[in-house]
Protein backbone atom coordinates (compact mmCIF):
# COMPACT_ATOMS: atom_id res chain seq x y z
CA UNK A 1 0.00 0.00 0.00
CA UNK A 2 1.29 3.43 -0.82
CA UNK A 3 0.36 6.36 1.35
CA UNK A 4 -3.03 6.87 2.90
CA UNK A 5 -5.91 5.26 1.05
CA UNK A 6 -8.63 7.61 -0.08
CA UNK A 7 -11.75 6.47 1.74
CA UNK A 8 -14.21 8.87 0.15
CA UNK A 9 -15.02 5.98 -2.14
CA UNK A 10 -14.96 2.36 -0.88
CA UNK A 11 -11.62 0.57 -1.28
CA UNK A 12 -11.62 -2.95 -2.67
CA UNK A 13 -9.10 -5.60 -1.71
CA UNK A 14 -8.99 -8.85 -3.63
CA UNK A 15 -8.64 -11.84 -1.30
CA UNK A 16 -6.70 -14.65 -2.91
CA UNK A 17 -3.85 -15.34 -0.48
CA UNK A 18 -2.68 -15.10 3.13
CA UNK A 19 -0.96 -11.85 2.22
CA UNK A 20 -4.30 -10.40 1.07
CA UNK A 21 -5.80 -11.19 4.49
CA UNK A 22 -3.00 -9.12 6.04
CA UNK A 23 -3.77 -6.34 3.55
CA UNK A 24 -7.44 -6.33 4.57
CA UNK A 25 -6.45 -6.00 8.23
CA UNK A 26 -4.18 -3.07 7.44
CA UNK A 27 -6.71 -1.23 5.31
CA UNK A 28 -9.44 -1.72 7.93
CA UNK A 29 -7.12 -0.40 10.63
CA UNK A 30 -6.38 2.73 8.59
CA UNK A 31 -10.08 3.26 7.91
CA UNK A 32 -11.00 2.76 11.58
CA UNK A 33 -8.43 5.32 12.65
CA UNK A 34 -9.70 7.75 9.98
CA UNK A 35 -13.21 7.81 11.48
CA UNK A 36 -11.84 7.98 15.02
CA UNK A 37 -13.02 4.63 16.34
CA UNK A 38 -11.71 4.09 19.87
CA UNK A 39 -8.69 1.82 20.21
CA UNK A 40 -10.82 -1.03 21.54
CA UNK A 41 -13.35 -0.61 18.72
CA UNK A 42 -10.55 -0.51 16.14
CA UNK A 43 -9.20 -3.74 17.60
CA UNK A 44 -12.62 -5.39 17.53
CA UNK A 45 -13.29 -4.34 13.94
CA UNK A 46 -9.89 -5.43 12.65
CA UNK A 47 -10.24 -8.77 14.44
CA UNK A 48 -13.71 -9.35 12.95
CA UNK A 49 -12.39 -8.39 9.50
CA UNK A 50 -9.49 -10.80 9.87
CA UNK A 51 -11.87 -13.66 10.66
CA UNK A 52 -14.18 -12.87 7.75
CA UNK A 53 -11.35 -12.31 5.25
CA UNK A 54 -9.91 -15.70 6.18
CA UNK A 55 -13.33 -17.33 5.70
CA UNK A 56 -13.60 -15.67 2.28
CA UNK A 57 -10.22 -17.17 1.36
CA UNK A 58 -10.52 -20.61 2.94
CA UNK A 59 -14.21 -21.47 2.50
CA UNK A 60 -15.25 -19.08 -0.25
CA UNK A 61 -12.25 -19.97 -2.40
CA UNK A 62 -11.26 -16.32 -2.57
CA UNK A 63 -13.21 -13.14 -3.20
CA UNK A 64 -12.98 -9.59 -2.03
CA UNK A 65 -13.50 -7.06 0.71
CA UNK A 66 -14.92 -3.60 0.15
CA UNK A 67 -14.09 -1.13 2.89
CA UNK A 68 -15.95 2.15 3.10
CA UNK A 69 -16.95 4.99 5.40
CA UNK A 70 -20.61 5.37 6.34
CA UNK A 71 -22.11 8.50 7.81
CA UNK A 72 -25.47 8.56 9.60
CA UNK A 73 -25.36 12.33 9.94
CA UNK A 74 -24.85 11.89 13.67
CA UNK A 75 -21.76 9.71 13.53
CA UNK A 76 -19.39 7.96 11.24
CA UNK A 77 -18.55 4.33 10.93
CA UNK A 78 -16.85 1.71 8.79
CA UNK A 79 -18.76 -0.75 6.66
CA UNK A 80 -17.05 -3.75 5.12
CA UNK A 81 -18.57 -6.15 2.63
CA UNK A 82 -16.89 -9.53 2.19
CA UNK A 83 -18.03 -11.44 -0.83
CA UNK A 84 -17.17 -14.66 -2.59
CA UNK A 85 -18.68 -16.94 -5.18
CA UNK A 86 -17.89 -20.11 -3.30
CA UNK A 87 -20.25 -22.93 -2.25
CA UNK A 88 -22.27 -20.74 0.12
CA UNK A 89 -23.41 -21.73 3.59
CA UNK A 90 -26.20 -24.30 3.66
CA UNK A 91 -27.07 -23.89 7.32
CA UNK A 92 -26.26 -20.38 8.53
CA UNK A 93 -27.63 -20.94 12.03
CA UNK A 94 -25.22 -23.85 12.47
CA UNK A 95 -22.30 -21.94 10.94
CA UNK A 96 -22.88 -19.11 13.43
CA UNK A 97 -22.78 -21.50 16.39
CA UNK A 98 -19.64 -21.10 18.49
CA UNK A 99 -17.39 -24.08 18.01
CA UNK A 100 -18.89 -25.23 14.71
CA UNK A 101 -16.32 -25.67 11.96
CA UNK A 102 -16.40 -27.68 8.75
CA UNK A 103 -12.64 -27.21 8.44
CA UNK A 104 -10.04 -27.42 11.17
CA UNK A 105 -10.80 -24.09 12.76
CA UNK A 106 -12.05 -23.14 16.19
CA UNK A 107 -15.47 -22.27 14.84
CA UNK A 108 -15.39 -18.80 16.37
CA UNK A 109 -14.98 -16.65 13.27
CA UNK A 110 -18.56 -15.98 12.24
CA UNK A 111 -20.14 -15.93 15.70
CA UNK A 112 -17.22 -13.97 17.12
CA UNK A 113 -17.28 -11.42 14.30
CA UNK A 114 -21.01 -10.89 14.90
CA UNK A 115 -20.33 -10.08 18.57
CA UNK A 116 -17.48 -7.70 17.74
CA UNK A 117 -19.40 -5.33 15.45
CA UNK A 118 -22.58 -3.22 15.65
CA UNK A 119 -24.30 -4.55 12.54
CA UNK A 120 -23.86 -7.96 10.96
CA UNK A 121 -25.66 -9.35 7.95
CA UNK A 122 -25.13 -12.49 5.89
CA UNK A 123 -26.56 -13.31 2.49
CA UNK A 124 -25.78 -16.86 1.49
CA UNK A 125 -27.23 -20.17 0.42
CA UNK A 126 -26.07 -23.35 -1.25
CA UNK A 127 -24.51 -22.46 -4.57
CA UNK A 128 -25.08 -18.73 -4.07
CA UNK A 129 -21.74 -17.64 -2.70
CA UNK A 130 -21.51 -15.67 0.52
CA UNK A 131 -21.75 -11.99 1.29
CA UNK A 132 -21.12 -10.77 4.83
CA UNK A 133 -21.65 -7.09 5.67
CA UNK A 134 -20.40 -5.64 8.94
CA UNK A 135 -20.59 -2.11 10.32
CA UNK A 136 -18.94 -0.52 13.33
CA UNK A 137 -19.96 2.98 14.40
CA UNK A 138 -17.81 5.51 16.18
CA UNK A 139 -19.25 6.32 19.59
CA UNK A 140 -21.10 9.61 19.24
CA UNK A 141 -19.63 12.47 21.25
CA UNK B 1 7.18 -15.59 3.57
CA UNK B 2 8.59 -13.95 6.67
CA UNK B 3 9.86 -16.26 9.43
CA UNK B 4 9.67 -15.24 13.07
CA UNK B 5 13.07 -15.71 14.78
CA UNK B 6 13.37 -17.93 17.85
CA UNK B 7 16.10 -16.81 20.28
CA UNK B 8 17.72 -18.90 22.97
CA UNK B 9 18.40 -16.94 26.14
CA UNK B 10 19.90 -19.02 28.91
CA UNK B 11 17.62 -22.02 29.24
CA UNK B 12 14.66 -20.26 27.67
CA UNK B 13 13.42 -19.78 24.14
CA UNK B 14 12.16 -16.30 23.38
CA UNK B 15 9.92 -15.43 20.47
CA UNK B 16 9.02 -11.83 19.84
CA UNK B 17 6.37 -11.44 17.16
CA UNK B 18 7.07 -8.16 15.38
CA UNK B 19 5.08 -8.45 12.17
CA UNK B 20 1.47 -8.79 11.15
CA UNK B 21 1.81 -12.54 10.54
CA UNK B 22 0.40 -14.32 7.57
CA UNK B 23 -1.25 -17.60 8.54
CA UNK B 24 1.60 -19.55 6.94
CA UNK B 25 4.09 -17.62 9.08
CA UNK B 26 2.18 -18.59 12.21
CA UNK B 27 2.19 -22.26 11.19
CA UNK B 28 5.91 -22.14 10.44
CA UNK B 29 6.56 -20.63 13.87
CA UNK B 30 4.66 -23.50 15.49
CA UNK B 31 6.92 -25.97 13.68
CA UNK B 32 10.15 -24.03 14.32
CA UNK B 33 9.45 -23.72 18.03
CA UNK B 34 8.72 -27.43 18.40
CA UNK B 35 12.02 -28.24 16.69
CA UNK B 36 13.95 -25.77 18.83
CA UNK B 37 12.47 -27.09 22.09
CA UNK B 38 13.73 -30.56 21.23
CA UNK B 39 17.12 -29.37 19.91
CA UNK B 40 17.87 -27.07 22.82
CA UNK B 41 16.34 -29.06 25.67
CA UNK B 42 14.89 -25.80 26.96
CA UNK B 43 12.12 -26.06 29.52
CA UNK B 44 10.61 -22.64 29.05
CA UNK B 45 9.18 -20.67 26.14
CA UNK B 46 8.26 -17.00 26.23
CA UNK B 47 6.14 -15.58 23.43
CA UNK B 48 6.14 -11.81 23.42
CA UNK B 49 3.07 -10.36 21.70
CA UNK B 50 3.61 -6.74 22.76
CA UNK B 51 3.74 -5.64 19.12
CA UNK B 52 0.60 -7.51 18.06
CA UNK B 53 -2.38 -5.22 17.64
CA UNK B 54 -4.83 -8.07 17.18
CA UNK B 55 -5.04 -11.76 18.04
CA UNK B 56 -7.70 -13.55 16.04
CA UNK B 57 -8.87 -17.16 16.33
CA UNK B 58 -6.12 -18.41 14.02
CA UNK B 59 -3.30 -16.90 16.06
CA UNK B 60 -5.11 -17.82 19.27
CA UNK B 61 -5.23 -21.42 18.17
CA UNK B 62 -1.53 -21.27 17.25
CA UNK B 63 -0.69 -20.06 20.77
CA UNK B 64 -2.75 -22.84 22.37
CA UNK B 65 -1.19 -25.44 20.10
CA UNK B 66 2.34 -24.25 20.85
CA UNK B 67 1.62 -24.44 24.57
CA UNK B 68 0.22 -27.95 24.22
CA UNK B 69 3.13 -29.21 22.13
CA UNK B 70 5.64 -27.59 24.50
CA UNK B 71 4.00 -29.29 27.46
CA UNK B 72 4.34 -32.68 25.83
CA UNK B 73 8.01 -31.85 25.24
CA UNK B 74 8.45 -30.93 28.94
CA UNK B 75 8.52 -27.18 28.40
CA UNK B 76 6.24 -24.50 29.71
CA UNK B 77 4.93 -21.56 27.67
CA UNK B 78 4.16 -18.06 28.85
CA UNK B 79 2.58 -15.47 26.58
CA UNK B 80 3.60 -11.96 27.59
CA UNK B 81 2.72 -8.40 26.63
CA UNK B 82 -0.90 -8.76 25.60
CA UNK B 83 -2.42 -5.32 25.07
CA UNK B 84 -5.60 -4.52 27.02
CA UNK B 85 -7.62 -3.92 23.82
CA UNK B 86 -6.51 -7.31 22.52
CA UNK B 87 -7.52 -9.00 25.78
CA UNK B 88 -10.96 -7.36 25.69
CA UNK B 89 -11.47 -8.41 22.07
CA UNK B 90 -10.34 -11.99 22.70
CA UNK B 91 -12.94 -12.44 25.42
CA UNK B 92 -15.71 -11.13 23.18
CA UNK B 93 -14.52 -13.26 20.31
CA UNK B 94 -14.96 -16.23 22.63
CA UNK B 95 -11.36 -17.36 22.65
CA UNK B 96 -10.33 -18.85 25.97
CA UNK B 97 -6.60 -19.38 25.24
CA UNK B 98 -6.87 -22.76 26.90
CA UNK B 99 -3.96 -23.75 29.09
CA UNK B 100 -1.90 -20.69 28.26
CA UNK B 101 -0.09 -18.89 31.05
CA UNK B 102 0.28 -15.16 30.66
CA UNK B 103 2.43 -12.48 32.25
CA UNK B 104 2.69 -8.72 31.91
CA UNK B 105 6.10 -8.58 30.27
CA UNK B 106 9.18 -10.64 29.45
CA UNK B 107 10.73 -10.10 32.87
CA UNK B 108 7.62 -11.28 34.70
CA UNK B 109 7.36 -14.20 32.31
CA UNK B 110 10.90 -15.24 33.17
CA UNK B 111 10.10 -15.03 36.87
CA UNK B 112 7.02 -17.15 36.37
CA UNK B 113 8.94 -19.84 34.51
CA UNK B 114 11.76 -19.86 37.06
CA UNK B 115 9.26 -20.21 39.87
CA UNK B 116 7.31 -23.04 38.28
CA UNK B 117 10.58 -24.84 37.48
CA UNK B 118 11.49 -24.40 41.12
CA UNK B 119 8.16 -25.85 42.20
CA UNK B 120 8.78 -28.85 39.98
CA UNK B 121 12.25 -29.30 41.43
CA UNK B 122 10.90 -29.13 44.97
CA UNK B 123 8.27 -31.62 44.07
CA UNK B 124 10.71 -34.12 42.62
CA UNK B 125 13.73 -33.73 44.85
CA UNK B 126 12.45 -32.15 48.02
CA UNK B 127 12.98 -28.51 48.92
CA UNK B 128 16.41 -29.08 50.44
CA UNK B 129 17.79 -30.13 47.07
CA UNK B 130 21.28 -28.79 46.51
CA UNK B 131 20.42 -27.61 43.00
CA UNK B 132 17.08 -25.99 43.64
CA UNK B 133 18.72 -22.64 44.42
CA UNK B 134 20.15 -22.45 40.91
CA UNK B 135 16.75 -22.77 39.37
CA UNK B 136 15.36 -20.21 41.78
CA UNK B 137 17.78 -17.63 40.46
CA UNK B 138 16.60 -18.22 36.96
CA UNK B 139 18.39 -17.10 33.83
CA UNK B 140 20.34 -13.90 33.98
CA UNK B 141 19.25 -11.64 31.12
CA UNK B 142 22.52 -9.69 31.30
CA UNK B 143 24.53 -12.84 30.75
CA UNK B 144 22.55 -14.87 28.28
CA UNK B 145 25.11 -17.66 28.08
CA UNK B 146 25.64 -18.00 31.83
CA UNK B 147 23.02 -20.68 32.19
CA UNK B 148 23.23 -22.19 28.73
CA UNK B 149 22.99 -25.94 28.78
N1 LIG C 1 -17.46 -17.59 3.05
C1 LIG C 1 -17.88 -18.81 3.39
N2 LIG C 1 -18.26 -19.71 2.45
C2 LIG C 1 -18.67 -20.95 2.77
N3 LIG C 1 -18.74 -21.40 4.04
C3 LIG C 1 -18.36 -20.57 5.04
C4 LIG C 1 -17.92 -19.24 4.77
N4 LIG C 1 -17.64 -18.64 5.96
C5 LIG C 1 -17.90 -19.56 6.89
N5 LIG C 1 -18.33 -20.72 6.38
C6 LIG C 1 -18.74 -21.93 7.11
O1 LIG C 1 -19.02 -21.59 8.44
C7 LIG C 1 -18.21 -22.36 9.33
C8 LIG C 1 -17.88 -21.56 10.57
O2 LIG C 1 -17.02 -20.49 10.25
P1 LIG C 1 -16.16 -19.84 11.41
O3 LIG C 1 -17.08 -19.49 12.53
O4 LIG C 1 -15.33 -18.75 10.84
O5 LIG C 1 -15.25 -21.03 11.93
P2 LIG C 1 -13.93 -21.69 11.27
O6 LIG C 1 -13.36 -20.73 10.29
O7 LIG C 1 -13.05 -21.93 12.45
O8 LIG C 1 -14.39 -22.97 10.63
C9 LIG C 1 -17.00 -22.75 8.53
O9 LIG C 1 -16.38 -23.90 9.03
C10 LIG C 1 -17.64 -22.98 7.15
O10 LIG C 1 -18.25 -24.24 7.08
MG1 LIG D 1 -13.30 -18.74 10.27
Amino acid sequence: MTGRPDLSTPQVVTINSDADVVRVRQLVRTAAVAVSLSLVDQTKLVTAASELARNTLVYGGGGGAEVGVVDSGRRKGIRIVFSDEGPGIANLELALTDGYTSGGGLGLGLGGARRLVDEFEVQTGTGQGTRVTITKWARSM
Amino acid sequence: MHRVPVLKIGDLLLVSIQVDMEDQTALALQQDLSDRIVQSGCHGVIIDITAMDIVDSFVGRMLSTIAAIARVLDAETVVVGMRPAVAITLVELGLSLNGIRTALNVERGMELLARSRQDDADHVRGSDSDTAWMLALGPDPDHPTATAS
